[in-house]
C-alpha cells in the first residue's frame, strides 16, 4: 500500500516508469485530492483535468511502448498562473487578464510537457506577482494548509500551497524578490530562485525585467533539482538567457555533501523585526551545518539594507513601464468603449476597473520615479545602491562559499491583517529581495516549526551566479538530518484538511 | 515630502489609470509613506559609483533576418476586445479639439 499524493516526485516518477502505477492514476489521484480540499485551500484559479488525463494517457502510452521518458515523466504539475500555457487562461490574478486565453507557450511550459510532465493547471497569485500574501488576487486569496486563516506567502502562494495541500507534488513559481522563497518557507517546501538568466523568462508575463526569474518549487530537495534541471538552460528566445551549461543541481540534490564548505551568515537580517522562533530554528539548523563539516563565518552586507528601499524603486519603475501593454488594445479587458470616448479615456477606465490597489500604487510610485525631476534622485540612485549590494556580495564570496539567512523574518500571519499597510507587507520580502538585484542564486529550505506558533520557518541560502548546485548541496544536507530528527518530513505534520480519505492504491 | 491629492491624480494622468475620489484619498497617504521609505537610497554617498541597471552585462543580440513561422491572423486576434475584418477594432486616437 502506497499513497500517491504523500509520495515524491522522484518516487512517483519511478513508479510509473516501472508501471506499477499509471500515469492515468496518479494524475487522478490529484485531480481528486484538488476536488476534495480547493474549496478550502484555493491554490488553484484553473484546473485541466481534461488536458492532463490526456497527457497522462499519452505518457502511460510512451512508456507501454518502450519508448524512453525524462526523470519526471508522467509526474503532475502547477503550474503558476503567469507563464502562458496555449489552451488554459493566464490572469496573473488580475481582472485585466480575467478571460485572456494566451496563443502560445512559455518556454517553460514548453520544456514541462516536452519532459512529460503532466499540467494539473494554473495556480493562484497576487496581482501580476506584486504581493507577499497573494491576498492581492483579484479572485481571492489562497490558504496556507498549516493554518487557512493565515496567508500561503506571495506572490506564488497558490503553487506553495498546492504543494502543502498535497495537491501536486511539483509547481513552477517565479521570483522578482521573492515570491518562490518566502511561501516557500511559510508552507513548509522547498523553492528555488535560479540565478538570472538561468530559466527563460519566455512567456512568463513579465513584473521587473531585470529582477524576475521562474524556477522550482517542491517537496523534496531532490524534486526541486530534477524540475530545476528541466526547465534551465540557455533559450534564445529570451536575450538574457545565459548561454552556458546548467549546473550540477540533481548531483547535488542527491550528494548533500557540505563537508569544508564555508557557509557565511548574514549579520544584517538578524534582531529587531525577526520572530523568536525563526531566530531560533535557524540558529540550530546552522549549528546542524556545522555539524555537518561546513565552516560557519560571520558575515556583514552592511548595504543590504538598502536593498529594499533600492527594490521599491526599481520594481515599480520597470513594472509601470512592462504594465503599460495592458491598454484595453489588443488584449484582456476593455471598459467603456462606447463609440464616443477615446483611446485614451477607454485606456484609462480600463486600467481603474481592471488593476487592484497595490498594482496601482506601484505604477503610479514608478511613474513618479522616472518623471523627470525625480529620475536622478529616485532611480539614478537605486541602481547605485544596487552596485553596492552587488559588491557586498562579492565580498563576502571572498570568503564564504554561500550565505545563508532566514528567509523571511516572520512566520505565516493572518490573512487581513497587512493587507492595507503596503510597507509592513513589503517588509516580508527584506532578506530574499537582495538575491534579485544581484541576479544570483538563492533558494529556501524547511527547517521546522516555530516554537510559539507550531509555523514552518525557512533557511535561504544564497550562492554567486551559476553555482546554484551549492543551493542543492546545503539543501540536501539540511533535508537529510532534519528528516531524520522529525522522524519524517516536516510536511507530514500538516493538519487534515478535512478532505475525504486520501486515494490509496495497491 | 507630502504628495497631494492633486500630485497623486496628475500621476494617475500619466500612468492612465482613473481613480475616484476616494482612492485618491486613500491613496495619497500610503505612496507617501512608501516614497518617505524609498528616499533612505539617498542616504547613500555614491557619486562615483556607477549604476547597475541589470545583472548581467547585456550586449545586442543579433540574428538573421530570416522569416520564420509566427503568430495567424486568427491567434494573434483571438485575445483580442473587438475585431473588424482581420484586424484590431481601436476606439478613436484623436481627441474632440484634435
Amino acid at each position: 500500500m502506497s499513497d500517491i499524493v504523500h509520495s515524491s516526485a522522484a518516487e512517483l516518477a519511478a513508479r510509473i516508469a516501472d508501471r506499477e502505477v499509471t500515469s492515468v492514476e496518479v494524475t487522478q489521484a490529484h485531480l481528486d485530492r484538488i476536488a476534495a480540499v480547493e474549496p478550502a485551500v484555493h491554490a488553484f484559479l484553473h484546473v485541466d483535468s481534461e488536458r492532463a488525463l490526456a497527457k497522462a494517457a499519452e505518457v502511460d502510452a510512451k512508456i507501454g511502448n518502450g519508448e524512453s521518458v525524462g526523470p519526471l515523466a508522467g509526474v503532475p504539475l502547477a503550474l503558476k498562473d503567469v507563464l502562458t500555457y496555449s489552451g488554459a487562461p493566464t490572469t496573473c490574478g488580475s481582472r485585466i487578464l480575467q478571460d485572456w486565453v494566451p496563443p502560445y507557450d512559455a518556454t517553460v511550459t514548453k520544456r514541462l510537457l516536452a519532459a512529460d510532465i503532466v499540467i494539473l493547471g494554473k495556480t493562484n497569485m497576487d496581482e501580476f506577482a506584486m504581493g507577499s500574501s497573494t491576498e492581492n488576487s483579484a479572485f481571492g486569496p489562497t490558504h496556507n494548509p498549516w493554518d487557512l486563516d493565515r496567508i500561503p506567502g506571495g506572490s506564488g502562494g497558490g503553487s506553495s500551497a498546492s504543494l502543502a495541500a498535497f495537491e501536486a507534488p511539483l509547481a513552477i513559481g517565479t521570483d522578482t524578490g521573492g515570491s518562490i522563497r518566502q511561501p516557500a518557507a511559510v508552507t513548509g517546501t522547498v523553492g528555488v530562485k535560479p540565478t538570472y538568466g538561468g530559466t527563460s523568462r519566455y512567456g512568463l508575463v513579465a513584473l521587473a525585467s531585470s529582477l524576475d526569474q521562474p524556477g522550482p518549487c517542491a517537496r523534496t530537495v531532490l524534486d526541486a533539482a530534477l524540475l530545476h534541471e528541466v526547465i534551465a538552460g540557455y533559450d534564445p528566445a529570451d536575450s538574457t538567457s545565459i548561454n552556458a551549461p546548467v549546473p550540477p543541481i540533481v548531483q547535488a540534490a542527491r550528494s548533500g555533501d557540505i563537508s569544508g564548505m564555508r557557509i557565511g551568515v548574514v549579520k544584517e537580517f538578524a534582531g529587531e523585526g525577526y520572530a523568536p522562533g525563526v531566530e531560533h530554528r535557524f540558529a540550530e539548523a546552522v549549528e546542524l551545518l556545522a555539524g555537518l563539516g561546513a565552516e560557519i563565518v560571520a558575515v556583514s552586507c552592511p548595504n543590504f539594507r538598502y536593498a529594499m528601499p533600492a527594490y521599491y524603486l526599481i520594481l515599480p519603475s520597470e513594472a509601470s513601464s512592462n504594465l503599460a501593454k495592458f491598454d484595453a488594445m489588443r488584449y484582456g479587458l476593455r471598459v467603456g468603449d462606447d463609440g464616443v470616448a477615446s483611446a485614451e479615456e477607454v485606456m484609462a477606465a480600463t486600467r481603474e476597473a481592471g488593476f487592484g490597489a497595490e498594482v496601482k500604487r506601484r505604477i503610479m510610485i514608478g511613474t513618479y520615479a522616472l518623471s523627470s525631476g525625480y529620475y536622478d534622485a529616485y532611480y539614478g540612485q537605486a541602481q547605485k545602491v544596487r552596485t553596492l549590494i552587488i559588491n557586498d556580495f562579492a565580498r563576502a564570496y571572498e570568503q564564504v562559499d554561500v550565505l545563508v539567512s532566514p528567509t523571511t523574518p516572520t512566520t505565516a500571519f493572518k490573512i487581513g491583517e497587512k493587507v492595507d499597510d503596503p510597507l509592513a507587507m513589503y517588509l516580508n520580502d527584506l532578506c530574499t529581495i537582495p538575491s534579485n538585484l544581484a541576479g544570483n542564486a538563492s533558494a529556501s529550505f524547511p527547517v521546522g516549526l516555530a516554537p510559539e506558533d507550531g509555523l514552518p520557518v525557512g533557511l535561504q541560502v544564497i550562492a554567486p551566479p551559476l553555482a546554484d548546485d551549492r543551493l542543492y548541496r546545503v539543501g540536501a544536507a539540511l533535508e537529510r538530518v532534519l528528516t531524520e530528527q522529525w522522524g519524517g518530513p516536516l510536511l507530514s505534520r500538516v493538519p487534515d484538511l478535512g478532505g475525504p480519505e486520501l486515494e490509496v492504491v495497491a | 515630502m507630502t504628495l497631494s491629492r492633486e500630485e497623486v491624480a496628475a500621476l494617475g494622468r500619466l500612468a492612465r489609470i482613473e481613480l475616484s475620489a476616494e482612492e485618491l484619498d486613500h491613496l495619497a497617504p500610503q505612496l507617501d509613506q512608501i516614497l518617505e521609505h524609498v528616499a533612505q537610497v539617498s542616504e547613500v554617498a555614491a557619486a562615483d559609483i556607477q549604476p547597475t541597471s541589470h545583472p548581467l552585462p547585456l550586449t545586442n543580440v543579433f540574428r538573421a533576418d530570416e522569416p520564420k513561422p509566427c503568430l495567424t491572423v486568427e491567434a494573434a486576434l483571438s485575445g483580442a476586445p473587438a475585431v473588424e475584418g482581420n484586424r484590431f477594432r481601436v476606439p478613436r486616437i484623436l481627441g474632440e479639439e484634435a
